[in-house]
C-alpha cells in the first residue's frame, strides 16, 4: 500500500470521486491554474478541464451559495475556501442555507455540497488567519462537520462526504498536511470511512483521551512519553464533531474513570466543553477526577513564533493535565 | 396576445389579491397567521407576466415576499395557505412559513428570508444546467433593498464572470423595508447598478403584466441562446406595508393613492380586455367569483388541517433521516 500525506490522501480521494461521478465538480479560489493553494488541486484543471474544475472571484458568500443551488440541483459541488478563516464571510450561507434547506423545506430540497476548509494554527499568519473555529460550524443542525487526523481517514471521509447528501463541513489541518509522521498507508481505490463514527487511536487502561485532527498527534506524542512512566492512555479520535459520536469516549471513560479532552481551538464553549458535559451526564458514577481540557489560550494568535506556540496545546501540557488528575 | 391568456393572467393577478388579502383577515383579524407576514399587493404584474414567460423546467426563486411567485408557478392555494397557518398540510408541513415556500415539483425552489441570500443559490442552479448543457435558465427576484448587499455583487458579478442563464429579476418597490431606495443607494438609478456587471438591462414598467411577459421573454431567449445573464428592473409599488405592523409613515402622502390610482396592475390589465378584446364585465365578474371561491375554500381547507405532529421536529435535518440523530 502506498504511503501518502494528508495532502495526498485527499487529493486522491477528489480525483476518484470526480472519475467515478461525472456531477461532482470543484470550485474555489485557485483551485484550477494555480492548482489550489495548498496544492490539494494540483493537475486537476489538466485531468478533468475548465468546466469541472472552475476558478472563481475572491467572493465567499457566492462560492458559498452557487454551490450550495448547484448542489440543490443535483450536482455534488466540492467548494473549497482557501482558509477556514475565510469562511466566515460565507457565514450565512452555510449555516443559512446549505444547513437549513433540508429541514426548513421538509425533506424537498437537499444540498449535497461539500465545503473543504484548510484550518489550524502555527503558521505565524497573525489573528485573522490562525484560526481553529471548527466547534462553531459543529453548533448547527443540518451541517456535518469533519476533521480528519490520518491519510487513511482523509481519504476515507472524503468520499463519504462527497456520497453524503447532506451538506458537509471539511476541515483539513494544515499543519498535518505534509507532515512525514503523519504518512499513512492508504489503500488504493474506493473505500470510505462513514461521518459520524469515532475511533480509538491507541489502547490504554488509565486514562482517556478525547481528540480530533491535529489533537490527535499531540495526543499521541503525549501518550508515548507517558507510556516511558507506565502511564497508559487510550486515546479516542473524534473524525466528525457533527453528528458526534461519544460512545466509544464513553464506553473507555467508564474503564479508566479519567478522562482529558485536547483541542486546537479555544477551549471556551469548544468541544472540550462539550465532552466534558455529555461524559458527566451519561457517566457520572464513573467520575474520578475533574474532566480537563487542553486548547488554545482564549486570546488572538499572535504573529511572534514563540508567543504563538505558548498559546497552542502541547505534549507537555497534555502531560500535565493528565498528571493532575491521575 | 391570445384573449385566453391574457384572461388566465388576470385571473392569477386577481388570485393572488384575494389570497393576499384574506392572509391579512387571518392574521390581523383572527390571529391564525404569526410571525412575519409580506404581502404582495400592488405587485402582481410582476411574478404574473415574468413566470408566464418561463418554459416548464425552467427555475424560480425569490424572496421572503413570495406568496405570489407560488400562486403563479400554480402552487395549491390550499396548501400555500396552511403553511402560513403553520399546518401540517402546508407546502413545507408548517417549517418553513409566509417566508419559506417552494415546489419543487415546478421547479420553484422557494422564498428565502436573509436579504440577498438566494441571489447566490440563483446562480449555483443556473450554473447546475450550464453543467449539465441544457437550455433552462433561472428566474431570480429581489428587492432594491438587497442591491445594497454583498450578496447582490458577488452573484451578479460570477454570472457574468461564468455567463451563466439568470435572468436577474429587480423588483423596484421603491423600499427596502422603510428606506428609501434615494436615502439607502449610492446609485438610485438601479438599471445602472445591474448594467454594472456588464450585461445587459432594460426598465419596465412593473405595473403592466404585458410588459413585463414581453421584456422577460426576450431576456429569457438571450439566456437560452447561450448570451448569459440580464437584468430586468422593474418599477413596481407595493400598496400594504413592509410587513404587517408596518403603518409606512415613510411614504409621502399621496404617493400610494398615485400608483393604486393610475397604475393598478389588476386595473390596467381590465381595461385592456375590455377595450381591446371584447372581453365583458360579467366576464371578468365571473373570474373574480371563481377566485373568491378559491379562496374561501383554501381557507377552509387550511384551516380544518391538522397541526404538525411534534415527534417530526427531527425529521429532514439531514436528507432521508427521520427521528433525532444524537
Amino acid at each position: 500500500m502506498p504511503r501518502l500525506t494528508l495532502r495526498e490522501a485527499i487529493s486522491e480521494a477528489l480525483r476518484e470521486e470526480m472519475q467515478r461521478d461525472p456531477n461532482v465538480f470543484i470550485m474555489g479560489e485557485e483551485v484550477g491554474e494555480w492548482g489550489g493553494t495548498y496544492a490539494v488541486t494540483k493537475g486537476f484543471l489538466e485531468e478533468f478541464g475548465e468546466r469541472r474544475v472552475r476558478d472563481t472571484p475572491i467572493s465567499e458568500m457566492v462560492i458559498a451559495g452557487a454551490a450550495t443551488g448547484a448542489a440543490m440541483a443535483g450536482l455534488r459541488p466540492v467548494a473549497e475556501f482557501m482558509t477556514i478563516n475565510f469562511a466566515f464571510v460565507a457565514f450565512d450561507a452555510i449555516v443559512n442555507h446549505a444547513a437549513k434547506v433540508s429541514h426548513m423545506f421538509n425533506g424537498e430540497i437537499k444540498a449535497p455540497v461539500v465545503f473543504r476548509a484548510p484550518g489550524g494554527g502555527g503558521k505565524q499568519l497573525g489573528a485573522t488567519h490562525s484560526h481553529t473555529p471548527d466547534v462553531i460550524f459543529a453548533h448547527f443542525p443540518g451541517l456535518k462537520v469533519v476533521s480528519p487526523a490520518t491519510p487513511y481517514d482523509a481519504k476515507g471521509l472524503m468520499k463519504a462526504a462527497i456520497r453524503d447528501d447532506a451538506p458537509v463541513m471539511f476541515i483539513e489541518p494544515v499543519p498535518l498536511y505534509t507532515s512525514p509522521r503523519v504518512r499513512d498507508d492508504v489503500p488504493d481505490g474506493d473505500y470510505i470511512v462513514p461521518i459520524g463514527v469515532s475511533d480509538i487511536k491507541r489502547e490504554g487502561r488509565d486514562v482517556t483521551i478525547v481528540t480530533y485532527g491535529e489533537g490527535l498527534h499531540t495526543a499521541l506524542d503525549a501518550a508515548n512519553q507517558l507510556a516511558k512512566e507506565g502511564i497508559e492512555a487510550e486515546i479516542i479520535d473524534l473524525r466528525s464533531l457533527q453528528p458526534l459520536d461519544l460512545s466509544k469516549a464513553l464506553a473507555s471513560f467508564k474503564k479508566t474513570f479519567k478522562c482529558v479532552v485536547v483541542e486546537f481551538g479555544h477551549g471556551t464553549y469548544g468541544i472540550g466543553a462539550e465532552v466534558a458535559a455529555q461524559l458527566q451526564e451519561k457517566g457520572f458514577d464513573y467520575l474520578d477526577a475533574p474532566i480537563k481540557r487542553v486548547a488554545q489560550a482564549q486570546a488572538p494568535a499572535p504573529y511572534a513564533g514563540a508567543l504563538e506556540k505558548s498559546a497552542l496545546p502541547n505534549a507537555e501540557k497534555v502531560i500535565a493535565a493528565v498528571k493532575e488528575i491521575l | 396576445m391570445e384573449k385566453a391568456t391574457l384572461l388566465e393572467w388576470y385571473r392569477q393577478m386577481v388570485l393572488i389579491r384575494r389570497f393576499e388579502e384574506r392572509c391579512d383577515e387571518l392574521y390581523q383579524l383572527e390571529g391564525k397567521i404569526k410571525g412575519f407576514l409580506h404581502l404582495y399587493i400592488g405587485q402582481e404584474a410582476v411574478a404574473v407576466g415574468s413566470i408566464g414567460a418561463r418554459e416548464s423546467g425552467d427555475h424560480v426563486i425569490t424572496a421572503y415576499r413570495d406568496h405570489g411567485h407560488a400562486l403563479t408557478v400554480g402552487s395549491d392555494p390550499g396548501r400555500v395557505l396552511a403553511e402560513l397557518m403553520g399546518k401540517a398540510t402546508g407546502v413545507t408541513g408548517g417549517r418553513g412559513g409566509s417566508m419559506h415556500l417552494v415546489d419543487t415539483e415546478r421547479t420553484f425552489w422557494g422564498g428565502y428570508g436573509i436579504v440577498g441570500a438566494h441571489l447566490s443559490l440563483a446562480v449555483g442552479l443556473a450554473l447546475a444546467e450550464d453543467y449539465k448543457g441544457t437550455d433552462r435558465v433561472c428566474l431570480v427576484y429581489f428587492g432594491d433593498g438587497s442591491t445594497n448587499i454583498g450578496y447582490y455583487h458577488e452573484s451578479l458579478n460570477l454570472a457574468k464572470v461564468w455567463n451563466l442563464p439568470v435572468i436577474f429579476i429587480l423588483e423596484n418597490n421603491k423600499y427596502g423595508m422603510g428606506t428609501s431606495v434615494e436615502r439607502a443607494s449610492a446609485e438610485t438609478d438601479l438599471l445602472k447598478k445591474g448594467m454594472a456587471y456588464n450585461m445587459p438591462g432594460r426598465r419596465v414598467d412593473g405595473m403592466n403584466v404585458i410588459e413585463v411577459y414581453e421584456a422577460t421573454t426576450a431576456a429569457i431567449d438571450a439566456a437560452r441562446k447561450g448570451e448569459g445573464p440580464q437584468f430586468l428592473e422593474m418599477q413596481t409599488y407595493r400598496y400594504e406595508g413592509h410587513s404587517i405592523g408596518d403603518r409606512t409613515r415613510y411614504r409621502p402622502q399621496g404617493e400610494l393613492d398615485q400608483w393604486r390610482d393610475e397604475k393598478d396592475p389588476i386595473a390596467t390589465l381590465q381595461a385592456v380586455l375590455l377595450n381591446d378584446y371584447d372581453v365583458t364585465e360579467d366576464e371578468l365578474l365571473a373570474i373574480q367569483n371563481e377566485v373568491m371561491a378559491e379562496v374561501d375554500a383554501a381557507a377552509k381547507f387550511a384551516d380544518e388541517s391538522p397541526d404538525p405532529a411534534l415527534d417530526s421536529l427531527y425529521d429532514h435535518i439531514y436528507p432521508g433521516v427521520i427521528g433525532e440523530v444524537n
